[in-house]
């Protein structure tokens, strides 16, 4: 009976963080206001989080919407329905594809960038400092990152969905043989905007909820080298797992 | 400024420490005393359990924290490592405090940033970044940082640590230029015997949550006790253990072999 | 903060892709596309007793031909009609004021949308005009209802489910009267 013991002691312990994280997010949102009025330090952070996400997230895009033309082709020439080419791959990018592959991605590289940064931050005494000269550090640096992620994930999804399905429109046309004007009408025709809807509802959750959790682990790391490189682990795994289960969460919740 | 500090913690047990306006006190002790803990008693951030501490004659026992951030424009602190803001220059890092808290027009914050530097030696340096600089001169500039807002409490958190012996002449200097120069109350923790002594005015050293000696370093050289002995002398053994608590030797070794 | 120009720069190419990519998600791959200059059209009107699941945004044709889309649909609380409103484009005014619009159903399980069946008259449907003469939408469970009604009736016995097929066709949805492509 001691794994009973211990599982509900690791439940007890995983409730705990749930809490601290969604106190911590409560924090950030009561700082959000004031910290808005420094457009700079904002703006900075969607590019440390968006644009210099872009090449990564770009090719990703491509790649998988050229698998998806080739996968999509094979699957649909068993039905006889190749035209549908786009449509499917319109669907499985903008619905699911693009929002998670991209918020994967966000949290391996933005987000390991966010908790490491906040992580040395801490470990070298500068959010101390700050507390010191009379700055919430939570205003000044913490809610700027964790903005710059929230806006900069939907986007990233959405330039995610296009490049997927430019790519899979150069595999399925160009080289398969798909008719250029089927694979766009019928798109248009079976597509729906509660479709596109539903995308930019997904990645906009998945980046607050990966934002929050780099942020959260960056803030609170061990201030040591060891330390850091925790909490920047964490964050990727933590992020995966949250991401895939709200992923089941929100497509349920639009059927 | 003078303050009466009785913290309550299994840090600090009824500790009782009065710390003079105007002159440069250091509190001294072992590793692990919790020196560090006592600075940020006195920063408030981190509260007492029992007892009270007044700052400037303000209590720090249930202030709101925008008071509590009001009283830290008062107070200058240097941190062990500088903690300069790695990702603004030398300028940016002592202009710090003055964007964030004043509305002063560019031309003015150049001109007290510049003059800050200057006191510090460092004003050719203003246009580096954090990371191009020594571990000396990172100090210098985080001192500069402290010292913009025009402190009435300085407080520097061993502030010799690794430095080189003329980078620390330079610290030392500048610890009492300043504390003459601006008449301020300042406040080293430190363990370096030696080179605080030569320019505290008055000396606290704790050990196991007390204050186990108080007075100039003067007094504290021939101070009637072992345990200040044993600090001021840098002696290898004495209340302070040499050996960490192990089991008996020979019966550890003879044990070890007979498993080989 | 020097750099802070190509840095703004940076940011604002960023945010103008992303917003371009969201701008071309919702309007060119989805059928409530917005072609970013509307083609000149008008709009027709016809009351159906029954439209199903018709949508708006369904496609209106006519020989299978696509030629407008539905933009409104509304209630007539007097004659207990579906009012359906269609936006046809200006290109195709040649149609008939005696012309049939009725509700077909997409492939086998799609989405509904309406045809058009040209009549003979000599003058042509006009902006805000009505068609007159409408057909209502299959409605599965009226046919299975209606199966169910004559199969209880010719209950003597015979499970003839010859009999009910020979039915369905009678009341399947009318089929548009050229097949070919």
């Amino acid at each position: 009976m001691k794994l009973i013991q211990e599982l509900l002691e690791s439940l007890a312990e995983a409730l705990v963080g749930l809490g601290a994280v969604m106190r911590f997010l409560l924090r950030l949102v009561a700082a959000s206001p004031r910290a808005l009025l420094r457009v700079d330090l904002i703006s900075q952070q969607i590019y440390n989080a968006g644009a210099l996400s872009l090449v990564i997230i770009m090719l990703s895009g491509l790649f998988v919407g050229m698998v998806l033309g080739l996968q999509g082709f094979q699957l649909l020439q068993r039905f006889g329905s190749e035209e549908a080419l786009g449509t499917a791959a319109t669907i499985g990018l903008v619905k699911e594809l693009g929002p998670v592959v991209t918020a994967l991605l966000f949290a391996g590289r933005a987000g390991t960038a966010l908790a490491s940064e906040l992580g040395l931050m801490r470990a070298t005494d500068q959010l101390s400092a700050m507390e010191m000269m009379a700055v919430d550090p939570i205003r000044r640096v913490v809610v700027p990152r964790f903005l710059g992620g929230v806006i900069a994930m939907p986007l990233l999804a959405a330039i995610f969905s296009v490049i997927g399905i430019y790519g899979a429109q150069l595999v399925g046309v160009q080289i398969m043989g798909v008719d250029s004007g089927s694979f766009w009408s019928q798109m248009r025709g079976a597509v729906s905007l509660s479709d596109v809807n539903e995308g930019i509802v997904k990645s906009s959750i998945f980046g607050v909820t990966c934002s929050l959790i780099a942020v959260y682990q960056g803030y609170y790391a061990v201030p040591t080298a060891e330390g850091v490189g925790r909490a920047t682990t964490r964050t990727v795994v933590t992020s995966a797992v949250f991401i895939l289960f709200l992923d089941y969460l929100i497509t349920a919740a639009f059927l | 400024m003078s303050y009466a500090v009785n913290g309550g913690r299994p840090v600090f047990a009824g500790l009782d420490m009065d710390i003079p306006r105007g002159r440069i006190t250091a509190v001294m002790g072992p590793s692990g005393t919790g020196k560090t803990t006592l600075l940020r008693l006195i920063t408030g951030q981190v509260r007492a359990d029992l007892g009270t501490i007044t700052v400037a004659g303000q209590e720090l026992r249930g202030i709101r924290r925008a008071d509590l951030y009001v009283l830290r424009r008062r107070m200058g602190m240097l941190f062990q490592n500088g903690a300069l803001l790695t990702d603004l220059s030398v300028f940016e890092n002592v202009a710090f405090p003055l964007r964030e808290h004043t509305d002063l027009p560019e031309r003015l914050i150049r001109q007290l940033v510049l003059t800050k530097l200057q006191a510090v030696g460092l004003r050719g340096a203003a246009q580096l970044m954090p990371s191009e600089l020594s571990g000396g001169m990172s100090r210098r500039v985080a001192l500069a940082r402290a010292i913009v807002m025009d402190p009435e409490i300085l407080i520097y958190d061993e502030p010799f640590v690794g430095l080189d012996p003329i980078s620390l002449g330079v610290i030392l200097r500048l610890i009492r230029r300043l504390n003459d120069a601006l008449g301020i109350t300042s406040i080293v923790v430190s363990h370096d015997v030696h080179e605080i002594s030569t320019v505290a005015d008055a000396v606290f050293l704790l050990s196991g949550g007390k204050v186990v000696a108080r007075g100039t370093p003067q007094e504290l050289q021939s101070y009637p006790s072992e345990v200040v002995r044993q600090f001021i002398g840098g002696l290898a053994d004495g209340p302070v253990p040499f050996h960490f608590p192990a089991p008996d030797y020979f019966g550890e070794l003879l044990a070890r072999s007979e498993d080989a | 903060m020097r750099k802070s120009r190509t840095l703004d720069l940076g940011t604002g190419s960023f945010v103008l892709l992303g917003f371009a990519a969201l701008f071309f998600l919702t309007t060119q791959t989805t059928s409530r596309g917005i072609s970013l200059a509307s083609p000149p059209h008008y709009d027709l009107t016809a009351k159906f007793d029954n439209i199903g699941d018709l949508k708006v945004g369904a496609p209106v044709s006519m020989s299978g031909v696509e030629m407008g889309r539905i933009t409104k649909i509304a209630f007539d609380s007097k004659e207990y009609k579906a009012v359906v409103t269609m936006r046809i484009d200006a290109r195709y005014n040649q149609i008939p004021t005696d012309s049939d619009a009725a509700i077909y159903t997409q492939g086998l399980l799609g989405g509904k949308f309406i045809g058009l069946t040209a009549g003979g008259a000599e003058t042509y449907l006009k902006d805000k005009d009505q068609i007159d003469f409408t057909q209502s939408a299959f409605v599965l469970e009226n046919l299975i209802g209606q199966v169910l009604a004559n199969f209880t009736k010719s209950a003597g016995g015979q499970s003839d489910s010859g009999k009910s097929k020979a039915d369905a066709p009678a009341v399947a949805e009318p089929k548009p009267t050229e097949k070919t492509k």
